[in-house]
């Protein structure tokens, strides 16, 4: 068991370090930033903020990196939060309860998940091409359940979700921990995770050792769409409408990117759900830097922009090949890997 | 054949060197202008490094190439088209949704004021066109044409641009018998007008029926060049494959085999391979011989459900069973190591330990994980009883030696308990020590009554391990051989499809 705790802290400790340095630049630009106060039964304080705005991105994030484990990727969370909120609030609108309208918001969120992995596994569409149909076509799904308009609703145990607390707590920040939570618990409790890594690191070899791929194929995306549906409903939930034009638009890029700073491969393979989430983080915490630094919030993209660069370098294999060679020039040869040693120039 | 006037090409000790290994070990060639040369040798005999290291795709370590009597060191494939060698590969490499006639005119299109002059290009291309017999309408796309055609038009387009020596690499791989004819008639045209031709090919026939010498080349040697005139199908096979073809009897007691555990009836798949019959009895081990192409891989492949039969049924203890795809065939308690261990066999970036356990894991279901325990329990049991040398069950299993991987892959099905284990060149690419282990341990399982089916290359391993072998020709099950009859000799002659020598102790050597 600690040997587990031991490697996953390894695992996160890349994105833990990032993560501190941007929350220490907030506290530089505001000194106020770690300050949490408890008012009105409810916690508040920028930190807080964090937690809570980050919901959106947290949670696609989640089904993102499922996705990309298995060399996927899912351009149509963005709109599948559009098709989700819209379906809640039309629900609603229309006399229905709050746990009616959730259910069938997660139950759209599911077919639309369904849908992009019957298209990746079945029909054995590139993934970026498959989950780009939805992403375009899902906004006017979504426009068609609002009749074109921003549905609004007073709806008070709809509204919970995306501003309410519990126990003080803002209602999204439960909603992201208790699902990442889950997720990892499940994909690492049972061999989920092995097997949607093995899939994702060589799918002929998984196969061929009898791994049923095309049904977690569709599952990875099945839980995509689920997560994106309930980052929907927070959305809606949070502005008392649906707005089907603007709810989660580009949030898909951010959930990639969470995703990617969590030092995932984008060519599938070994992930951590937790890196993710800390991604996610990460992104909100540079939002905010820039929000109470005074600086003009178009300077947000293009910080974002430096942030990919720098970790996609880091990433990349030529600069790794490097940073090998400096430390095995530096260090004595460890064993197992006397044979790449021997190819390094000698 | 033109033997009056000198080589168009003469390549002296060439040598190339990787990392670790020795691809090309002073190999010499030479190509006479009018012939056909023929390049033969199995998988990773240099074949494909020879032919780089001549057309610049690789650097040579050693050696020099002298193309009409002037030396050469082409840096590109570009360079070596300029100066006269020109390949096509079994993969056209031509641009299917361009014209015919801008597929061969690509970068050296006639021009007119300055822009490209449709009618001349289209002119100029029905006529290199005729040339090679090929009467098709050069605006057409490529694509429109079937792949001999496409073929013969790259052949084209290589003999325009270089037109001393052309290489044809496996360039009748994935054509029918009438388009063969149709590429050889080119070939035959362009032998008259005076290149020279390196043929690479696995079909020996084809070899034998348009060319006029051969070189053989084995492990990055030359083994010997042949006027093919003077020699035979199982003389060219001894030369490939290299074994010492002293027949042998096994000394091994007749074997008791048990039950029928598969029959596969009139079993196969149209263009991959013509139906057969099979049998397999518990405590058998059925070797699968032939040639590189002979469809080895295919049967295994197609009995394991990797490839979809669509023709026949299988039979498991009598009862028809269905083989749609490998999970099926798992739970049949069916288990295959291929041949490709990198790409089909071991997950690369997951643990040794996890590769072991993956296919038990797979057949249990993601919801029913193995404890803990028993995974550790399981991964140390069998990295002991098969001698799996690793630093760690944790470290990746892409570090791992070619030998150890290939006994990972053992592990990984032995641990789903199979009852029929088929392995596919189970010995390729690893060491001795483990090609020996690999050998016994095949025996071991064979005693233990598995039914198991072996497709090697590897002559001598076939006869030491197998009860019965199975000889593949063309896609096709050619004999069977049993008890005594398996010797070497009688595995060459009939892959030659010659009649059996009725005494091995004479046989070829």
């Amino acid at each position: 068991m600690k040997h587990h705790i031991n490697t996953t802290l390894r695992r996160i400790a890349p994105q833990l370090v990032i993560l501190a340095g941007v929350l220490l630049l907030n506290f530089l630009v505001f000194p106020d930033f770690f300050r949490i106060e408890f008012q009105h039964g409810r916690l508040f304080g920028n930190l807080i903020d964090v937690l809570n705005r980050g919901a959106p991105t947290a949670l696609l994030c989640i089904g993102m990196t499922l996705v990309i484990a298995t060399k996927g990727i899912d351009l149509s969370v963005g709109a599948a939060m559009a098709i989700a909120g819209a379906v809640a609030a039309a629900l609603v609108v229309d006399g229905h309860s709050w746990q009616v309208a959730l259910l069938g918001a997660l139950c759209a969120g599911a077919v639309c998940g369904a849908w992009n992995g019957v298209l990746v596994a079945v029909l054995r569409i590139q993934p970026i091409v498959a989950t780009l149909v939805l992403m375009v076509a899902g906004r006017g799904i979504a426009q068609l359940v609002t009749e074109g308009t921003i549905l609004t609703f007073l709806n008070p145990g709809l509204i919970h979700l995306g501003a309410g607390t519990v126990a003080g707590i803002p209602t999204p920040i439960l909603i992201w921990l208790g699902l990442g939570l889950a997720v990892t618990a499940i994909v690492r409790k049972t061999a989920l995770g092995m097997l949607i890594e093995a899939i994702g690191i060589n799918e002929s070899s998984s196969r061929l050792a009898g791994i049923n791929s095309r049904v977690l194929i569709i599952s990875v995306y099945l839980i995509s769409g689920f997560c994106a549906a309930l980052a929907g409903v927070i959305v809606a939930a949070d502005i008392k409408g649906a707005d089907a034009n603007n709810a989660g638009l580009w949030l898909e890029l951010d959930a990639i990117l969470a995703v990617v700073i969590g030092g995932n491969s984008l060519l599938g393979g070994r992930f951590s759900i937790i890196a993710s989430l800390l991604g996610a983080l990460i992104i909100q915490s540079v939002n905010s830097v820039i929000l109470l630094s005074g600086m003009p919030p178009e300077l947000n993209l293009v910080i974002k922009a430096l942030i990919i660069i720098a970790i996609l370098v880091i990433q990349s294999p030529t600069v790794k090949h490097a940073l090998y060679i400096l430390r095995a020039s530096a260090d004595p040869i460890p064993p197992g890997s006397i044979k790449e040693a021997k190819e390094s120039p000698q | 054949m033109a033997r009056a006037t000198g080589p168009v090409l003469e390549c002296k000790g060439i040598s190339k060197f990787f990392p670790g290994a020795i691809a090309l070990d002073a190999v010499d060639l030479t190509l006479y202008p009018g012939e056909v040369h023929a390049l033969l040798g199995e998988n990773g005999a240099g074949k494909s490094t020879l032919i780089k290291c001549l057309t610049g795709a690789y650097r040579r370590d050693a050696g020099t190439i002298v193309l009409d009597n002037r030396e050469i060191s082409p840096h590109s494939t570009q360079e070596s088209q300029k100066l006269g060698i020109g390949t096509v590969y079994q993969e056209v490499n031509l641009l299917p949704n361009l014209s015919v006639a801008e597929n061969l005119f690509l970068g050296r299109q006639p021009m007119k004021h300055g822009l490209i002059s449709q009618r001349r290009m289209l002119a100029m291309a029905s006529d290199l066109l005729a040339e090679f017999g090929l009467a098709i309408n050069p605006a057409e796309p490529l694509s429109a044409y079937s792949v001999a055609v496409q073929q013969v038009i790259a052949i084209a387009r290589a003999v325009e641009l270089s037109g001393k020596v052309l290489i044809l690499d496996e360039p009748t791989a994935s054509l029918d018998r009438d388009e063969v004819d149709l590429v050889f008639s080119v070939i035959e045209k362009l032998k008259a007008r005076g290149l020279a031709i390196v043929f690479i090919t696995h079909f020996l026939d084809q070899v034998f029926e348009i060319s006029d010498r051969a070189t053989i080349l084995r492990n990055g040697r030359i083994i010997g060049t042949k006027r093919l005139a003077d020699t035979t199908q199982t003389e060219i096979i001894t030369l490939m494959l290299g074994r010492q073809l002293e027949a042998r009897i096994q000394d091994r007691a007749p074997t008791e085999a048990g039950d029928v555990l598969v029959e596969l009836r009139n079993y196969g798949r149209r263009g991959v391979i013509e139906p057969f019959g099979l049998t397999v009895r518990k405590g058998e081990v059925v070797g699968l011989a032939g040639l590189l192409g002979s469809g080895r891989t295919e049967t295994a492949n197609l009995i394991f459900g990797a490839i979809q039969a669509d023709q026949g049924e299988a039979l498991l203890e009598g009862r028809k069973i269905s083989l749609k795809n490998p999970r099926e065939a798992v739970a049949h308690r069916f288990a295959l190591c291929p041949e490709d261990r990198k790409n089909d066999g071991i997950v690369g970036d997951l643990s040794v330990r996890e590769n072991i356990i993956l296919a038990l894991q797979a057949r249990q279901g993601w919801f029913r994980p193995l404890p803990r325990a028993k995974i550790n329990e399981l991964a140390e049991a069998y990295v002991k009883a098969l001698d799996i040398r690793l630093a760690s069950l944790d470290m990746p299993i892409r570090l791992l030696s070619g030998g150890n991987q290939q006994k990972a892959l053992l592990a990984r099905w032995l641990a789903t308990n199979p009852a029929f284990l088929i392995l596919d060149e189970p010995t390729r690419g690893i060491d001795v020590g483990a090609h020996a282990e690999i050998i016994a341990l095949i025996e071991r399982l064979r005693e233990d009554g598995l039914a198991l089916l072996v497709a090697s290359s590897e002559m001598e391993e076939l006869v030491a391990y197998s009860t019965r072998v199975i000889v593949l020709r063309d896609r096709r099950q050619m004999r069977e051989l049993k008890g005594d009859e398996i010797t070497t000799a009688n595995i060459v002659s009939a892959i030659a499809d010659e009649p059996m020598t009725n005494e091995p102790m004479e046989g070829v050597v």
